[in-house]
C-alpha cells in the first residue's frame, strides 16, 4: 500500500514537471510581455534594459529550471500584470472558483440523477422526451453561448439577476464568500447553471444508461416479486446499484468544472483563477499562466491519485492482482 | 425614566433623518472599462488608461480641464524664468488625502522617484535635468536644454507625498521585476485628488470615495465610484443595458445600434486623438515578405503614392466604421497642438492613377507582401487591413494578411525584433497632445545619435525632419515653431512616409441617469461625472 502511494506521487510529480515544461515550452508563442508593461513613449534601451532584468533573454532551459526550482519551494513569482506575488493573487482567486465549481457540482448532482431515474422509470412519457431533449440542448450548446442567452434573457430582458461579477463578498480569515449577502447569491445563479449545464446532462445520461440495466437484471425482479414497493424498488434497490459509476465520474469530472470554469468566468467576469488566466494569456502574463497551468494539473493529480487510492482500497482484487504483477 | 425614553426617540428620529439626508447626498457611479489599470503607482506605467484613472485620485503641478484647456492644479502658475528654467509657484493649503500637507520637497521627491529602476516613466525624468526647491510653494524645474512645452509634458506627471512615501517603504516606484514584494504604492495611494481609494483589488474592483476636504471646486456630485474591468465585449454591453453599470467603454461599433434601441442607455461617441496609418519598410534593400527579390518597391516614391491612391479612405469609413472615423492626411488630430487644418488633405482615391504609377515604377503586374497588423488592438484594426488588401488587389498587389493578438504583432514589429515588417497598421495618440511627439517618434529618421524615430517601424527617412525635430522641441516662439512643424510634415506627405488613414472613434455607452465629459484621448475623468437627480 505505502509503495503504491509513494510510486504514484513520483508519479504525479512527473507528470506535473511534464505539465510545467509543455507549458513553458508554449508561451514563447503566446507573444512578448515587455510591450504591454511599458508605455508606448519608453525608450528602446529601457524595453530592453527591463527585458533583461526579467531574464526573459535567457535561454529556454535556464528560465525553466529557475521556474521548476522555485515552484518547488512554493513561490510562482511576480506577476508582470499586478505587480504581485503570483502566490498571493492566487489565493485571493481561489475562493472564488471553488464556490462556482462547488455549487455547480451539487447542482448537477442534485438535477441530475432524479432526471435521470426519472426518464429511466416513464421511458416513453412527454416529460421524459422533454428532459432528454433539454439534454441535448445542454450537451450540444457551448458554455459561452449558454452564459450569454442567460445574460440576456434573466440579466437584461428580465432584470432579476446582476449580469456579472461576485456580488458582495463576506472575508473569512484569507477566504471570501459570496454565500452570505444576498447580492452575492444572486450573483453565482446563473455563472452555476451556465457551468453546472453539461456535466449535469451527463449525469443525468449516465444515470439513465445504468437504471435501465439495472432495472432488467434479476434482483429488482425478484424485490418486485416479493411486493416491494415500486418506489423503494426505483430508488433504493435500483438506484443505489448505479451509484458506483456516477461517483466515479463525478469525482473525475470535479476537475474538469474547475479547469472548464475559465470559460463561464470570463462571460460573467467571475474573479475567479479562470479569469485570471485568460487575463493572463491577453496579456502575456508569463508568471501566472505557469502557475495556473501547474495549480490545474496538480488538482487533476490530486483527484486522481485519491481515486486510485480508494479504488485499491475498496476491491480487493486489485491487491491480489498487484501482488502478481508487481504494479501496472 | 419617561424623560429618558424621549431622548431616546428623539436620537433616533434624528438618527433615521441624519441617515436619509446621507442617502439622498450619495450618488454612486459605477462603470467599467475592458481592461484595469495595472498599478495605483503614478510611476509604474506610462499608458493612458492607467494614467488616466490615477489622475482621479493623483494630480500634477498641472492638469486639463474638460476642454482639454491646460489649467494649473497643484501649481498655480508658471513662467519661463530662464530658457532651461521654468518656475512653478504652488497652490498653497494643498492636503494629501492622509492630512498631511503640499509642498516643494513633495515635488521634488516626486521627480527624484520617476529616476528609479521600477518607474516606467523615466522618458519624463529626461526633460528634467534638476528640481530646485526655492522656498516651499516654489520650486524651479531645470532642462536640459530650452523647452517651451515642459508644462504640457509634465501633465501625466503626477505628485507623491514623501513622507508617505518614506513611511511605508514606497520611495521607489514599483517594480515590475519584483523584489519590492507588494511595494505599498502599487496598491495604496496618497494623492491630493478629488477621490480616495477605498478598496483595491486587481483586476476585479476598484472602488473610490469622495474627498472631502478637496481643494478645488469640480461639477461631479459623485461621492462613491466603482470600476470594474469587464474583458468580455458582450459582458461590458449587458452590464451598460441592464443597468449593473452606468457606463462602460468601449462599446463595439456595431453595437451602437443595440445602445439606442435599448430604453436608458445611449452610444456617446466622438473623434478620437488616435491616428491609424498604414506604413512601409523603406529601409531595407530587399523587402523580407516580398517575391520581388534585389530591389525593394516601397523606395520608390511612385509605389507608395500609387498605395495611398489605391485606397479607398470613404468605403473605409462607411463600411469598416460604419461612418465613424474621420479619414485624415496628416498624421496627427485636430486636438493636438500644431495640426494644421490647410494641411488636411489626402491624394485622391484614383485607381487609374495608382496603376500608371505603378507602371512607371516598374511594377505594372505588381508584387506580393505580407501586412502585418494587429487585431485586438484598434477599433476594427483587422477589418481595416482587410478591406486595404481587397482594395491594393486592384492595383495587382497580393496582400498576405497577417492579423495578430497585439501581443504577439508588437512583439514581431517593433525594435526589440528589428523591426521585422515589410507593411503595417499602427496607431499612434502623442501623449503629450503636441506634434513633436509623433514627429520625433513615427516620421524622424531612427537609429541615429539623436535617438527618434523608435516607432519609425518602416525607417522612413529624411535628415531634414530630424534636424526640424530637435529645434522644434526648443524653440520658444509659436509661429516659428508652427511653421517648422508644417514644413516636418510637408516633407513627410510629399514623400508619402506613411498613409495616414483616419482619427478612429469615441466609443462609450451612457446610461441616461449620468452625464459624463469624453476626452478625446478615451479617459474618463470623475471631475466631471455628474449623476442626475
Amino acid at each position: 500500500m505505502i509503495t503504491f502511494i509513494i510510486q504514484r506521487v513520483l508519479q504525479s510529480i512527473l507528470v506535473m514537471l511534464t505539465v510545467a515544461l509543455i507549458a513553458f515550452g508554449l508561451f514563447r508563442y503566446v507573444g512578448d510581455p515587455i510591450n504591454n508593461m511599458v508605455g508606448q513613449d519608453t525608450t528602446i534601451e529601457e524595453r530592453a534594459e527591463l527585458r533583461e532584468r526579467l531574464g526573459l533573454n535567457d535561454a529556454f532551459m535556464v528560465q525553466f529550471g529557475r521556474f521548476a526550482a522555485n515552484a518547488a519551494k512554493g513561490e510562482f513569482g511576480f506577476s508582470y500584470q499586478h505587480r504581485r506575488p503570483v502566490s498571493e493573487l492566487i489565493a485571493e482567486r481561489l475562493p472564488a472558483t471553488l464556490e462556482l465549481s462547488l455549487v455547480s457540482a451539487i447542482l448537477a448532482l442534485v438535477i441530475g440523477i432524479p432526471m435521470g431515474v426519472y426518464t429511466a422509470i416513464r421511458r416513453n412519457g412527454a416529460m421524459s422526451h422533454a428532459f432528454m431533449t433539454l439534454s441535448l440542448i445542454g450537451i450540444s450548446l457551448p458554455t459561452f453561448l449558454i452564459g450569454i442567452l442567460l445574460i440576456l434573457f434573466f440579466g437584461v430582458i428580465l432584470r432579476w439577476l446582476p449580469t456579472f461579477g461576485r456580488g458582495d463578498v463576506v472575508e473569512i480569515g484569507w477566504w471570501t464568500t459570496g454565500f452570505l449577502t444576498a447580492s452575492g447569491l444572486k450573483s453565482l445563479i446563473m455563472p452555476a447553471i451556465t457551468l453546472a449545464l453539461f456535466q449535469m446532462t451527463l449525469i443525468m445520461r449516465l444515470v439513465r444508461a445504468e437504471m435501465l440495466e439495472v432495472l432488467r437484471t434479476d434482483f429488482v425482479k425478484f424485490g418486485r416479486a416479493r411486493g416491494l414497493p415500486d418506489r423503494y424498488v426505483h430508488f433504493v434497490t435500483a438506484l443505489k446499484n448505479t451509484l458506483v459509476p456516477v461517483i466515479t465520474i463525478t469525482g473525475l469530472q470535479l476537475g474538469s468544472i474547475i479547469a472548464f470554469a475559465i470559460i463561464t468566468e470570463s462571460v460573467f467576469q467571475w474573479p475567479g483563477m479562470g479569469l485570471l488566466f485568460i487575463q493572463a494569456i491577453g496579456e502575456v502574463d508569463i508568471p501566472v499562466m505557469a502557475a495556473y497551468l501547474v495549480l490545474i494539473a496538480f488538482f487533476f493529480v490530486v483527484i486522481n491519485l485519491i481515486v486510485d487510492v480508494l479504488y485499491y482500497v475498496v476491491d480487493p482484487r486489485l491487491r491480489v492482482d498487484r501482488a502478481g504483477s508487481g504494479g501496472h | 425614566m419617561k424623560h429618558a425614553k424621549t431622548a431616546l426617540r428623539a436620537a433616533l428620529a434624528g438618527g433615521l433623518m441624519l441617515g436619509a439626508a446621507s442617502a439622498a447626498n450619495a450618488e454612486t457611479f459605477k462603470w467599467a472599462f475592458q481592461g484595469d489599470l495595472q498599478t495605483l503607482d503614478p510611476h509604474g506605467l506610462f499608458e493612458t488608461m492607467t494614467l488616466g484613472f490615477q489622475r482621479n485620485i493623483y494630480e500634477g503641478l498641472v492638469a486639463r480641464n474638460d476642454k482639454m484647456e491646460m489649467e494649473g492644479a497643484l501649481a498655480e502658475s508658471w513662467e519661463n524664468t530662464e530658457p532651461t528654467t521654468w518656475r512653478f509657484k504652488l497652490r498653497q493649503g494643498v492636503k494629501f488625502h492622509d492630512g498631511s500637507d503640499f509642498k516643494a520637497d513633495d515635488v521634488a521627491f516626486s521627480v527624484e522617484r520617476l529616476r528609479t529602476e521600477g518607474s516606467d516613466m523615466k522618458v519624463v525624468a529626461a526633460l528634467i535635468k534638476e528640481a530646485k526647491v526655492i522656498d516651499d510653494y516654489t520650486i524651479d524645474l531645470i532642462t536640459p536644454s530650452p523647452n517651451p512645452i515642459l508644462p504640457l509634458q509634465l501633465e501625466i506627471f503626477y505628485i507623491m507625498d514623501k513622507q508617505w512615501a518614506e513611511k511605508n517603504k514606497a520611495v521607489a516606484a514599483t517594480n515590475v521585476k519584483g523584489g519590492d514584494e507588494g511595494n505599498f504604492a502599487n496598491l495604496n495611494a496618497n494623492g491630493t485628488g478629488p477621490f480616495i481609494v477605498k478598496e483595491r483589488q486587481s483586476g476585479v474592483k476598484t472602488v473610490l470615495t469622495r474627498n472631502p476636504n478637496y481643494w478645488g471646486t469640480i461639477p461631479t456630485n459623485v461621492t462613491e465610484a466603482i470600476f470594474t474591468p469587464i474583458d468580455q465585449d458582450a459582458t461590458r454591453v449587458a452590464a451598460l443595458i441592464s443597468g449593473n453599470v452606468d457606463m462602460a467603454y468601449p462599446i463595439p461599433v456595431q453595437d451602437w445600434k443595440r445602445l439606442e434601441d435599448a430604453s436608458g442607455v445611449k452610444p456617446l461617441t466622438g473623434p478620437e486623438a488616435r491616428t491609424i496609418f498604414l506604413g512601409f519598410d523603406q529601409l531595407r534593400e530587399e523587402l523580407t515578405t516580398s517575391n520581388i527579390k534585389g530591389k525593394n518597391p516601397f523606395k520608390d516614391v511612385r509605389v507608395r503614392k500609387a498605395f495611398m491612391q489605391a485606397i479607398n479612405i470613404d468605403a473605409i469609413k462607411a463600411k469598416v466604421m460604419r461612418g465613424a472615423a474621420t479619414p485624415t492626411g496628416l498624421m496627427v488630430a485636430p486636438q493636438i497642438n500644431g495640426f494644421n487644418k490647410s494641411m488636411n488633405t489626402r491624394l485622391p482615391y484614383d485607381v487609374e492613377a495608382a496603376k500608371k504609377l505603378m507602371a512607371d515604377a516598374g511594377y505594372a503586374d505588381g508584387f506580393e507582401v505580407t501586412m502585418d497588423c494587429p487585431n485586438n488592438r484598434y477599433v476594427n484594426d483587422e477589418k481595416i487591413c482587410q478591406a486595404s488588401a481587397s482594395m491594393l488587389a486592384k492595383i495587382n498587389v497580393k496582400v498576405n494578411l497577417l492579423a495578430q493578438p497585439k501581443s504577439k504583432y508588437f512583439g514581431k514589429v517593433l525594435a526589440q525584433n528589428n523591426y521585422d515588417t515589410s507593411f503595417f497598421l499602427l496607431g499612434w495618440t502623442p501623449s503629450t497632445f503636441d506634434s513633436h511627439n509623433p514627429i520625433a517618434s513615427l516620421i524622424a529618421c531612427r537609429g541615429g545619435e539623436d535617438k527618434l524615430g523608435a516607432f519609425n517601424l518602416g525607417g522612413y527617412c529624411n535628415p531634414k525632419i530630424n534636424e526640424l525635430a530637435a529645434k522644434i522641441q526648443s524653440e520658444t516662439d509659436q509661429e516659428k515653431r508652427q511653421a517648422m512643424i508644417d514644413e516636418a510634415f510637408k516633407i513627410h506627405q510629399d514623400e508619402v512616409g506613411h498613409i495616414p488613414l483616419h482619427q478612429q472613434p469615441l466609443s462609450w455607452g451612457v446610461s441616461d441617469k449620468v452625464e459624463v465629459v469624453q476626452r478625446p484621448d478615451n479617459v474618463f475623468d470623475l471631475r466631471y461625472a455628474v449623476v442626475k437627480k
